[in-house]
């Protein structure tokens, strides 16, 4: 691990004293013909390699929506896999064109790392993760455990806050990557594992034995993960931002991956307007004026990208909740695509 | 007529001139100046242009970070330190952690090192060709992988807390470490430090005494006994006056853990095991290189003194191999020290791992942090070269050459 952040830290301090500022990432990605995407090491249901080595889950189709919106081809993507701590070095020094990594957008990121939030692709909470022989019922029983987490995390310090909050002891054991952190849960070195719930569901998945562990109901913080781009190309923010705003509204307009190339034949005006046949509100981007049909062809809506990747269609089966439309009870919402 | 005696020509510009421009006189000087010159340039033009593209980036830069909360906890430290403390504190509390797990892996590689070589060297067989397999399996893993294999092989294999190993129902061994009693000063606790210096001093001063004896006049004391005696009865004498100098808090199992007693955590003695049995191997052949470049008539002249095997080693041979093993030896303390860095595999809180990593992640301030630590690192490096520098300079000196 250090080798890998020490290089990426050295690209990092190269770059930004060798190259100015660049404020045409649509150039250099058109250029280039291929999407630098960072992603996780292997999280099941956001960013993970299935045994074909393809990339699968809800940030990933970030990146392929992106991808189909200026080539037509999701797959003209370059996946580079980052720890945690690694990941904004990637996006500062230029390796990555997008960061959609699972990572919870602070105001301290947002503003001290050169880098922008564009948009919240879940919104999720602090969990804790414990063994089931170990009958604890709630997170407020842990006093005096041994907690194992990922170094360079927002859950470090949400950690840290709520055992101070309810004057607990506690003893935090961290590594440097997701699959160190469990394989320490696992063999017993810590009673509890906390991450990030969606990532406790997809933790669980790897271990052993999932059934003899649960996720305890404390969510102890907020925990809303999005997509970064660089500071200084706000054509570069609007596209991706854009993106995501397609797929909820695509979801919102009834847009999916089957029934796409009827509704590009649609005459309901303001679908009229998000397939292109209306208007140029994708050339405004940059794009093209059927950049949401590509989109949609490509990923589905963000309904569809969500249970295929980690609701009802996959195993993690996690519930919509938040994340349903604000229609429908969630807070998902897309500005009007007019 | 006075001849004039000649002056002799200034030494002082050619002296100049040879100091400044080697042999090359002042055209090389020039060479140099421009060189110099350019470094400078460029180094500036680094420093201008990163600082430049900072800005239009508007990330944040300096060091004012420094002095912000760091909010997240650390699972060992020799200072006491909460997540409330700046991350100037943390910078300490990873900078000690790393420079324990060095120094404590540096005297145990010494020491199983040498005894490595010296079985290596030895004619018993058996005992040679443990040490030869010892340094051949040791030297040729990697040692990432061997750290690995102490963490999750051998001490995640010991048992929960809740079944951990007792002795005595006081010392607890577990997957959560060594649990043993802590020792509380109480009234009697500074009269038996005192009374052990004062019994240490002593045995010092009458061993150099007997040094002194044998060398002027022949006269054999011996020394220990006196020495083991004051060494045990002062602090026990000074223990019946003002009473015991410790009471001990023993380890109790509450809840998840142990509350009480001291504890060394399965992350430091695996990285350290695992350090000091890796740069062991290593060192093991140095001191066999450096014993075997000492001519063998030494090692038959000592033996024709009458000297036994281990006194000819102690006194007549290592002291001449030192010279050769030095400064390879000086090389394996950086390596171990610099492989220290490596805990950040297995969760223990060194200098890179709380400092340039988490603090990294969460500050962002990739090109201050990286600096500070390869500047922490540099200046560890340089002074335990300088102190092995010193070491032998000294033995050179006392050898006469």
């Amino acid at each position: 691990m250090k080798r890998v952040s020490l290089v990426v830290t050295l690209a990092a301090a190269a770059a930004l004293s060798a190259q100015a500022a660049s404020a045409q990432t649509l150039k250099t990605v058109k250029d280039r013909g291929m999407l630098s995407c960072g992603v996780s090491q292997g999280l099941p249901g956001f960013s993970s390699p299935d045994d074909k080595g393809n990339w699968t889950g809800l940030d990933v189709d970030i990146c392929r929506a992106v991808a189909a919106a200026i080539f037509n081809d999701a797959t003209k993507i370059k996946f580079v896999p980052l720890s945690a701590k690694d990941r904004f070095t990637a996006l500062q020094s230029g390796e990555i064109d997008v960061l959609s990594r699972n990572t919870t957008w602070t105001l301290s990121r947002d503003t001290s790392l050169g880098a922008n939030f564009t948009g919240v692709t879940y919104y999720d909470g602090q969990g804790f993760l414990v063994k089931k022989s170990l009958k604890v019922n709630s997170a407020l029983e842990l006093n005096s455990a041994s907690v194992c987490v990922q170094t360079g995390t927002t859950t470090e310090q949400n950690l840290a806050d709520y055992f101070k909050g309810n004057n607990m002891k506690y003893e935090v054991i961290a590594f440097a990557t997701a699959d160190e952190t469990v394989k320490a849960y696992e063999s017993g070195r810590c009673d509890v594992f906390t991450s990030d719930v969606s990532q406790l569901y997809a933790e669980r998945l790897k271990v052993a034995n999932p059934a003899d562990h649960v996720v305890l109901p404390e969510v102890i913080s907020k925990e809303p993960l999005g997509p970064m781009v660089r500071h200084g190309d706000d054509q570069w923010f609007d596209i991706v931002k854009w993106t995501l705003f397609a797929m909820v509204g695509a979801e919102e307009l009834g847009m999916t991956q089957k029934n796409i190339d009827e509704m590009a034949k649609s005459d309901k005006p303001e679908v009229k307007r998000a397939v292109g046949t209306d208007g140029n509100l994708g050339e405004q981007l940059g794009l093209t004026k059927d950049w949401m049909v590509r989109i949609v062809r490509a990923t589905g809506n963000y309904g569809e990208s969500f249970e295929r990747n980690v609701g009802s269609g996959s195993k993690l089966g996690i519930a919509r909740g938040l994340n349903n439309l604000w229609s429908k009870g969630g807070i998902q919402y897309a500005p009007p695509i007019r | 007529m006075a001849i004039e005696p000649r002056k002799p020509p200034s030494q002082l510009i050619p002296k100049l001139q040879r100091a400044l421009g080697g042999r090359a006189g002042w055209s090389g000087f020039v060479l140099q100046l421009l060189f110099v010159a350019a470094l400078a340039w460029i180094s500036y033009e680094i420093v201008a242009n990163a600082r430049a593209n900072l800005q239009a980036q508007r990330i944040t830069a300096g060091f004012g970070f420094l002095a912000n909360n760091a909010g997240f906890d650390v699972s060992q430290s020799l200072i006491p330190y909460s997540g409330s403390d700046p991350y100037t504190r943390v910078f300490l509390v990873g900078l000690l952690n790393t420079l324990l797990v060095s120094v404590i892996g540096i005297f145990f590689a010494t020491i199983i090192g040498f005894l490595v070589a010296l079985g290596r060297l030895s004619p018993n067989w058996l005992l040679s060709r443990i040490s030869g397999g010892y340094v051949e399996l040791i030297r040729n893993l990697p040692v990432l992988f061997q750290i690995l294999f102490w963490y999750l092989a051998v001490l995640a294999a010991l048992p929960n807390p809740r079944q951990s190993i007792s002795i005595f129902d006081s010392i607890f061994l577990s997957n959560r470490g060594l649990i043993v009693p802590k020792p509380v000063g109480q009234a009697g606790f500074e009269p038996f430090v005192v009374a052990l210096l004062v019994a240490i001093v002593a045995s010092i001063v009458l061993w150099r005494y007997a040094r002194r004896q044998l060398f002027q006049s022949g006269k054999v004391i011996k020394v220990w006994p006196y020495a083991l005696g004051m060494i045990i009865g002062l602090p026990l004498i000074s223990m019946l006056i003002f009473g015991t100098p410790v009471t001990w808090e023993v380890p109790v199992l509450k809840g998840f853990n142990f509350a009480g007693g001291s504890r060394l955590i399965p992350e430091f003695v695996a990285l350290t095991v695992a350090l000091s049995t890796y740069t062991a191997a290593f060192i093991a052949e140095i001191v066999r290189a450096g014993i075997i470049s000492v001519h063998k008539g030494q090692m038959e002249a000592g033996s024709s003194l009458g000297l036994q095997r281990g006194s000819v080693l102690r006194l007549i041979v290592i002291p001449q191999a030192m010279r050769v093993i030095l400064p390879p030896l000086t090389n394996q303390y950086l390596n171990l020290t610099k492989n220290s860095s490596l805990a950040v595999a297995i969760g223990y809180p060194d200098l890179v791992s709380v400092f340039a990593g988490t603090t990294l992640s969460q500050t962002g301030q990739a090109i201050e942090i990286i600096g500070i630590t390869m500047g922490v690192y540099l200046l560890i490096s340089l002074v335990t070269s300088a102190i092995m520098s010193f070491y032998g300079w000294r033995i050179s000196r006392s050898m006469g050459g």
